[in-house]
């Protein structure tokens, strides 16, 4: 919004307008205090470079573009409609439940986890957090095959699932969870693990001066001292569990009201009506945004 | 109750390796140069930092042997690392609830601590809301609330500026009057060892260079360090009655001594002269001034020659004198002002 003409904002600020490209502050009456107050911006004055802006700009355009064609091309009209439409509900539901499980399983394992990589000094911890963080850089579809191999009715592990206990997954809401947790869990342990290593580990030791365990240190000074890391982890995992795709139709496959999350849906009803694809994107779109909106302050500006 | 501790900690270039001991209600003060061992020590006697040997008695019981959690210890760090996220009624309560009290009971001990370091209107307050003092004072309070037998201070008052520490200083000299237990203290201001320790050990690269009551230390400064310390010039020599040779220049001395001595005295003992004085040669020589600097109310004198010594003089001398920096000048001492004792 502030467009090219945001690269002057170091000139005086003795409001002394001057020219977007001519960050020169000017030699008038007060120019001493502009001098010693903010001349940050002054002391690199000159026209900004066209070999940095051009490519900005292009790439700024790019990145909004999409987002600003499917406001335009929404049918705003028939918006709220369509909305109440029992399949695009029964995905939305869907989607929030099983994210949110998957989020809760991502905390359950992934804050101990965390815990692990960042404060237990473990033959092979190196490797542990490669490959913890696998699934980051992995093509979802490859992890869903994976999953497939070792949790599917003949899996691994599936196998034996299903011969003791009855229980199946894949096809299944359950499966949905699972893929879920799969792809998003590295988002939190990486969010938690650098939370606890920025948290003061003298705090810990003064902890154990008093004589708590490591179990009563965790509990009663490690963890109310990272909540803001794992919430911010929380989130980024959420929305990821959100938005999965691959993984998801690999190993839970694509039954409506069972597992077809709404990226499945948006997907499928864009060969069928086109309209309502765009329907339910603009609603993950709303859904990223507010969730950008929370974590901007942490991500932007910084821990 | 008392402590037995050898304490040895092995690193790569540097090892630690000391004796200590310390009766019930007493204070020893370690004492040392950056670098020197002295929080290795505090941090090795509360199970922060492996020995790589020796031991640690409290009253028989070894503690070498036991995680931090399970000694009666209570630490209070430099910059006191209260927790955050709990009030200050709830930080002081904090060990007294790790060793087993009920909350409801943990709460009243540490309100009664917050009572005795005179911040009970604090209790509901977070860590954040107190001025260094106050911090400091919780701080204590924090590590005796649990009931410790072993009490570890690391520089307390290093982070309180000149007037707080005062005040504070006071204050925690009344708190180690009460306390039973042994009390390790760790500081590199002389003037906090002095006043709160019955007992100074001095260390210099992890070894213990000189022990003894403050005052003794005051006295007979047995290292460079502790003679810049306590504000001595001190003198390796080699005595024959009541003469001293350091180097080229000859002491005269009150005390009779033989063999391998110390030769001390203070800056403020030492007179300078623009001309060679008449009388003996003894106890005098011949210096370039290398530095003056303000100090206190005087004007140390830094004096480079066959001995390096430091001169206190009244900024009329340096006046009178016209003293400035590379000038020669003749210094002496008298006999009466030097103190000898044996190395």
């Amino acid at each position: 919004m502030s467009g090219p003409s945001g690269g002057v904002k170091g000139s005086p600020a003795d409001g002394v307008p001057s020219g977007p490209f001519s960050g020169v502050p000017g030699d008038l009456p007060g120019g001493a205090d502009g001098a010693s107050g903010g001349g940050r911006g002054g002391a690199v004055a000159g026209r900004l470079p066209w070999m940095l802006v051009l490519p900005a700009v292009v790439g700024m355009v790019f990145l909004t573009l999409p987002l600003a064609g499917l406001l335009l091309r929404a049918p705003w009209s028939t918006l709220l409609e369509r909305l109440g439409e029992p399949q695009v509900l029964e995905a939305l539901r869907l989607s929030l439940v099983s994210a949110t499980m998957a989020t809760l399983v991502c905390l359950l394992f992934g804050v101990p986890l965390a815990w692990l990589l960042a404060r237990v000094a473990f033959p092979g911890r190196r490797l542990v957090r490669a490959l913890v963080t696998v699934p980051l850089v992995l093509p979802p579809v490859v992890g869903g095959v994976a999953l497939l191999l070792v949790l599917g009715r003949r899996g691994l592990v599936g196998q034996w699932l299903d011969s003791t206990f009855g229980i199946t997954l894949p096809f299944t809401t359950a499966g949905v969870v699972v893929a879920e947790t799969f792809v998003a869990m590295p988002f939190l342990v990486i969010s938690v693990e650098g939370a606890l290593r920025a948290a003061d580990l003298r705090l810990e030791e003064a902890a154990a001066t008093l004589g708590a365990s490591r179990w009563v240190i965790f509990r009663r000074v490690t963890l109310p001292l990272i909540v803001p890391g794992i919430i911010a982890g929380a989130v980024l995992c959420w929305a990821r569990a959100l938005g999965e795709f691959g993984a998801t139709i690999t190993f839970a496959g694509n039954f409506p009201g069972q597992t077809q999350t709404m990226p499945l849906a948006v997907y499928l009803a864009l060969e069928t009506e086109p309209e309502a694809a765009i329907v339910l994107s603009l609603v993950l779109l709303a859904v990223s945004v507010i969730i950008l909106a929370g974590l901007r302050d942490r991500w932007v500006s910084g821990p | 109750m008392t402590l037995d501790a050898h304490l040895v900690v092995t690193r790569p270039r540097f090892r630690l390796d000391i004796e200590l001991e310390i009766a019930a209600g007493q204070v020893v003060a370690l004492l040392g140069p950056n670098g020197a061992g002295k929080t290795t020590a505090l941090r090795a006697l509360a199970g922060l930092t492996a020995l790589s040997g020796g031991r640690i008695l409290l009253d028989g019981q070894a503690l070498h042997p036991l995680p931090s959690e399970h000694r009666p210890i209570g630490m209070v760090f430099q910059d006191y690392l209260l927790f955050p996220h709990l009030s200050v009624l709830d930080n002081v309560a904090f060990g007294p609830r790790c060793r087993g009290a009920s909350r409801a009971v943990a709460r009243r001990g540490a309100a009664a601590w917050l009572e005795r370091v005179g911040l009970a209107e604090y209790a509901a307050a977070k860590p954040r809301q107190l001025s260094g003092g106050q911090a400091q004072r919780v701080a204590l309070a924090r590590a005796l609330a649990a009931g410790p037998r072993l009490l570890l201070l690391d520089e307390p008052l290093a982070a309180l500026d000149a007037h707080t520490r005062l005040e504070i200083r006071s204050r925690l000299r009344r708190h180690l009057a009460d306390f039973e237990g042994a009390t390790v203290l760790v500081t590199h201001d002389p003037l906090d060892a002095m006043v709160l320790a019955d007992q100074l050990v001095v260390i210099e690269n992890g070894a213990v260079v000189q022990r003894g009551a403050p005052a003794e230390i005051a006295r007979r400064p047995r290292t460079d360090y502790v003679a810049r310390l306590v504000g001595l010039n001190l003198y390796r020599g080699l005595a024959g009655g009541r003469q001293i040779s350091v180097g080229e220049v000859r002491f005269s001395v009150a005390e009779h001594l033989e063999g391998p001595v110390f030769v001390a005295f203070r800056p403020a003992s030492v007179a300078l002269y623009r001309t060679r004085p008449d009388g003996t040669p003894r106890n005098l020589w011949e210096a370039t001034i290398e530095g003056i600097e303000r100090h206190g109310d005087n004007v140390r004198i830094h004096l480079e020659g066959p001995i390096t010594a430091s001169a206190d003089v009244t900024p009329a001398a340096v006046a009178d004198l016209d003293l400035t920096p590379g000038q020669r000048i003749w210094a002496s001492v008298k006999a009466t002002e030097t103190h000898a004792y044996p190395s």
